[in-house]
């Protein structure tokens, strides 16, 4: 397995979040992570990064553990985050922020041109600030980041959140690329039309742990289950 | 010309000297503030330690020779009190602000009170290097040439830091850490190393304003209190970890105080004060501290 988390306990100061996540990632693999508000789905997210304390627990990528270790290190060991309200830098030029992205890195399948390939829309703003550009743009931009690191494993957190319907198929159409190119993407979504369209299979959280976990296919055939778990039809 | 022009023309020439001189030493205190912060209070005691080492190189003796040395020593001791400083406050990392403002603040007594026992209570002088001690005339008026190299060498030296940090790769791995440090080290950057390379640039920054400053400022002892509290109100007016802010910031306070201590020499700090207040109510966040941090998702 490309991820292995085990018995992972995580929260902020006092308050424990995630209560013994277990969860495995194939290479290549997308898992659509869904779940009510409040259940942990950022905290895991935030945690595997590197960024929300550990309490126990084990965080794995390709067998070298993780757990506790600081963000630029899990960063290094192939993991990239497209996080939760996109967290653009406001004072950055799009090529500014693509330059730190692949900074260091040659070789990588991933490359700036090839990004400006990809999303076209980024190339033609390339010389302007972060700030000024759309919410689909500063996604666009998000996601492009990530992945000019060169990432095995991409973190996504709610990245449809707030995008008009066409923004959000390029997105799904980002996901699928980084797929294809044998990236893991573990996604948290609400928006269960992009969740359905990219992932292989669909977990769901519940009080801090993952408590089903099935095909994409199979979750759309039993909509009971999906009702009682997220309430939704 | 009128008497009342000429000191108005001396007072805007002081006003850009004190101006770029503050911005060379407001800059590393505003980066390392808004970027990891950490209040440094040691800044102006890494300046009064510039102006003592000009001091012992220089004295009295204009000497190009002397000056040089002085500066270059000054560089290198800024850049390892820096780094020094870099590493004493990371185990305060995840406290508050005081914890960490308490640290340098105790670096700073600590750092004035050893200056005062080598270098003596007295104030001391720096002479200007030979072909920049006298006067020349300018716009119709007498100006020492020190001042006037002064404020060229601080214009330049202004210009270069704030197109480093606004126009450069480096400059764009500051800006991004002063909006977000944690993405940042999600592309795999280790903070601790921006942090410790600019604490140890804006020290650098901070002795060389000092020596370079000496033959106007001379070295006294609460010169680094002074310092501290106009470059302290620079960053505030200017807007915590912005470059432009720090520089505009920078050369409004050199004018307002110098203006200040010309028209009305009793009421000078309160006129000081008084821009810093009208900052503050007008536009809290300061004037150019609006312009960074990452953007809120709409």
């Amino acid at each position: 397995m490309f991820l292995q988390v085990r018995e992972l306990v995580s929260g902020y100061d006092r308050s424990t979040v995630l209560n013994g996540v277990d969860l495995e990632l194939a290479a290549g693999a997308t898992l659509g992570l869904l779940g009510r508000n409040g259940v942990g789905k950022s905290t895991l997210i935030m945690t595997l990064m590197g960024l929300v304390p550990v309490t126990s627990g084990s965080i794995r990528v390709e067998g070298t553990e993780l757990a506790g270790r600081r963000p630029d290190v899990v960063a290094k060991a192939g993991v990239a985050l497209v996080p939760q309200g996109r967290r653009v830098w406001a004072s950055l030029t799009v090529d500014e922020h693509l330059a730190l992205a692949s900074r260091g890195r040659r070789g990588g399948a991933w490359t700036v041109d090839g990004v400006f390939d990809l999303l076209p829309r980024l190339a033609e703003r390339r010389r302007q600030y972060a700030g000024q550009l759309s919410g689909g743009e500063q996604q666009m931009l998000a996601v492009a980041r990530a992945v000019l690191t060169n990432p095995r494993l991409v973190l996504l957190d709610e990245p449809s959140d707030g995008l008009a319907p066409a923004i959000v198929d390029q997105v799904a159409g980002m996901i699928t690329t980084m797929r294809a190119a044998g990236v893991a993407v573990l996604l948290v979504e609400q928006d269960l039309h992009l969740a359905f369209a990219v992932s292989d299979e669909i977990a769901v959280m519940e009080k801090g742990r993952i408590v089903h976990r099935v095909p994409t296919a199979e979750f759309r055939r039993d909509p009971g289950t999906a009702q009682r778990l997220l309430g939704v039809a | 010309m009128s008497a009342v022009l000429e000191a108005g023309l001396v007072s805007v020439l002081n006003g850009f000297a004190i101006g770029f001189l503050l911005f060379i030493l407001a800059i590393g205190l505003s980066l390392v503030f808004g970027m990891m912060d950490v209040l440094n209070l040691a800044h102006g005691a890494l300046f009064l330690g510039g102006a003592y080492l000009g001091t012992a190189f220089v004295g009295a003796r204009p000497s190009w020779g002397a000056f040089l040395a002085a500066l270059a020593v000054a560089a290198v001791a800024g850049l390892a009190a820096g780094g020094a400083l870099s590493l004493m406050t990371e185990p305060l990392r995840k406290r508050s602000h005081l914890d960490q403002a308490l640290l340098t603040l105790g670096v700073a007594l600590v750092v004035a009170e050893l200056l005062t026992i080598v270098f003596g209570d007295d104030p001391l002088t720096i002479a200007a290097p030979p072909g920049l001690n006298g006067s020349i005339g300018i716009l119709g008026i007498t100006y020492p040439a020190y001042r006037l190299a002064l404020i060229g060498v601080g214009a330049v030296l202004a210009l270069v830091v704030y197109l480093v940090v606004d126009r450069t790769r480096v400059g764009a791995l500051i800006r991004a850490t002063v909006a977000d440090r944690e993405m940042v080290a999600t592309l795999g950057v280790d903070n601790r190393l921006v942090k410790a390379a600019v604490f140890a640039v804006g020290s650098l920054l901070a002795t060389t304003a000092g020596v370079l400053g000496g033959p106007v400022y001379g070295a006294r002892p609460g010169l680094d209190a002074a310092v501290l509290i106009l470059a302290l109100v620079v960053v505030v007016i200017g807007g915590l970890g912005s470059a432009r802010g720090a520089l505009v910031g920078a050369l409004i306070i050199g004018q307002v105080d110098t203006l200040g201590r010309a028209l009305l020499p009793d009421l000078a700090s309160f006129i000081l004060f008084g821009a810093l207040a009208l900052v503050l109510v007008l536009r809290p966040q300061g004037l150019f501290g609006g312009a960074h941090g990452t953007v809120p998702a709409r």
